[in-house]
């Protein structure tokens, strides 16, 4: 397809949609980097909104909220399963989950993080007391050692990671800005194909490749995306003068 | 009179050490920053991937790209860093943070702690919880003494609700009492009392099993 093809066969796309048009498909498998909405891949999502992929699994720390984030393909009912932590602010979300149109499968989040990157890594899985005596090993391997009980937990991959970061060169190696890092460069790891949208697109050589977070061995394709609404979820602010730090 | 939120938060406080690095729930636990005794050295981490969490920032310097766990605005300090979410839960579950303080529902005698869900009620997810029980080097868990509704205790001989963790709490400090224990095998001492509670108080709101060992407040 044309509209899919990058320049001069590079990584470089034009739009998030010309990124994902031909690789989208009913039923994949997606990691969505971000925390809240922190760090959230906004313009692919909404490509994948555009695009009107159905019945996806998505892997992602949380569901966005109402009108935000991942909450855009919540609304148009495009995800049958959510792999997640915590999907605490999200309306639309309890509505299909309770109407059991949704399903959802939480995992702790450090076991979610540390799935992801086993699975990037070509590890099977691993043992961790994250869960051990709670519901989150029930059907799952355990094994006593010297007194404490782990659980095997297994790798993920996904057909597609969309992630977001701040830099990124055309040849896919990228920089994270802050806490919008978080569980990007690990989903890049375990994205079959990795799409990744940054706020500044430059040169190769442009960024120092001491300071490369992820490398572009990870990143198949990357886009730049313009506008960034980058929400804030919860504003909190202190007061000149007071000695509380927070509230 | 029982400790108030802000209370609770400062004798949280109370078990910061030099040099520690922590790891602060949402709600009351968030306000133990607050009481970080002057001088010492706390270095606070955030789950979602950094070290070194600076106050809430003044209004007009608010960053998107800077949030905590809580999801809320912060500031970053001199000695902050950034890292990844897998980054973060390998310093929590390899015992690199000395304490955590975290709210609960229940706690039982052994150190069961239930935070994360209520059967029947929608289920939000357990997020960083049950990594931070089995990981954290020491986990201290704030919580009102008695449900508010029907009084019904809240430190009991079993957890009714699903765990976050099987034998993990260290201490526990509630509007009415400190409970501590030396080791995760150990049974809990009840060390502190609220100002005007008294321990037939306490007895009256518990249903778990406890050792009365009383000491004079710092």
């Amino acid at each position: 397809m044309a509209t899919a093809s990058a320049a001069g066969g590079g990584k470089v796309f034009p739009s998030a949609v010309a990124a994902l048009a031909d690789i989208a498909r009913d039923g994949m498998t997606v990691m969505s980097g971000g925390f809240g909405l922190c760090g959230v891949p906004e313009h692919l999502i909404a490509a994948l909104r555009d695009l009107g992929v159905k019945a996806m699994t998505v892997i992602s720390n949380n569901a966005g909220i109402d009108e935000l984030g991942l909450g855009l393909l919540l609304r148009t009912r495009q995800i049958r399963k959510m792999i997640s932590s915590y999907v605490g602010e999200n309306k639309e979300f309890e509505r299909q989950y309770l109407q059991g149109e949704l399903e959802i499968e939480f995992n702790p989040q450090g076991t979610l993080a540390e799935r992801i990157r086993a699975g990037g890594a070509g590890i099977y899985g691993f043992y961790t007391r994250t869960g051990a005596g709670t519901q989150v090993a029930q059907g799952k391997e355990t094994r006593v050692v010297d007194g404490e009980t782990y659980v095997l937990e297994t790798g993920l991959t996904a057909d597609l990671a969309i992630i977001k970061a701040w830099k990124g060169d055309f040849e896919g190696n990228l920089m994270y800005r802050k806490t919008a890092r978080n569980f990007n460069p690990v989903m890049a790891t375990a994205g079959r194909i990795t799409v990744a949208e940054v706020e500044q697109l430059v040169e190769v050589g442009t960024l120092d490749p001491d300071h490369i977070h992820t490398p572009g061995i990870f990143v198949q394709r990357i886009v730049q995306g313009l506008n960034y609404r980058k929400p804030i979820e919860r504003r909190t602010v202190r007061k000149r003068g007071s000695h509380a730090v927070v509230a | 009179m029982p400790w108030s939120r802000e209370q609770l938060a400062e004798r949280a406080a109370r078990e910061l050490r030099d040099g520690f690095y922590v790891n602060l729930g949402i709600g009351i636990p968030t306000l133990v920053a607050n009481y970080i005794p002057a001088g010492m050295k706390v270095v606070l981490q955030s789950e979602n991937g950094m070290l070194g969490m600076g106050p809430f920032p003044y209004e007009g310097d608010e960053d998107a790209d800077l949030i905590n766990a809580g999801k809320q605005t912060i500031t970053e300090l001199p000695i902050s860093s950034y890292f990844s979410s897998a980054d973060s839960f390998g310093m929590i579950r390899g015992g690199h943070i000395n304490l955590s303080v975290l709210g609960g529902m229940e706690v039982s005698e052994r150190g069961d702690l239930a935070n994360w869900m209520v059967p029947g009620k929608m289920v939000k997810g357990m997020g960083g919880a049950m990594d931070l029980v089995a990981g954290v080097r020491r986990v201290v868990v704030l919580m009102e003494h008695v449900v508010a509704r029907d009084g019904s205790p809240k430190f009991r001989p079993k957890c009714e609700l699903p765990l976050t963790g099987a034998g993990v709490v260290d201490m526990l400090i509630t509007d009415l009492a400190v409970f501590s224990r030396p080791h995760r095998h150990a049974e809990f001492d009840l060390i502190e009392l609220a100002p005007g509670v008294t321990e037939a108080d306490v007895h009256a709101r518990t249903t778990a099993r406890y050792r009365s060992a009383l000491r004079a407040p710092p």
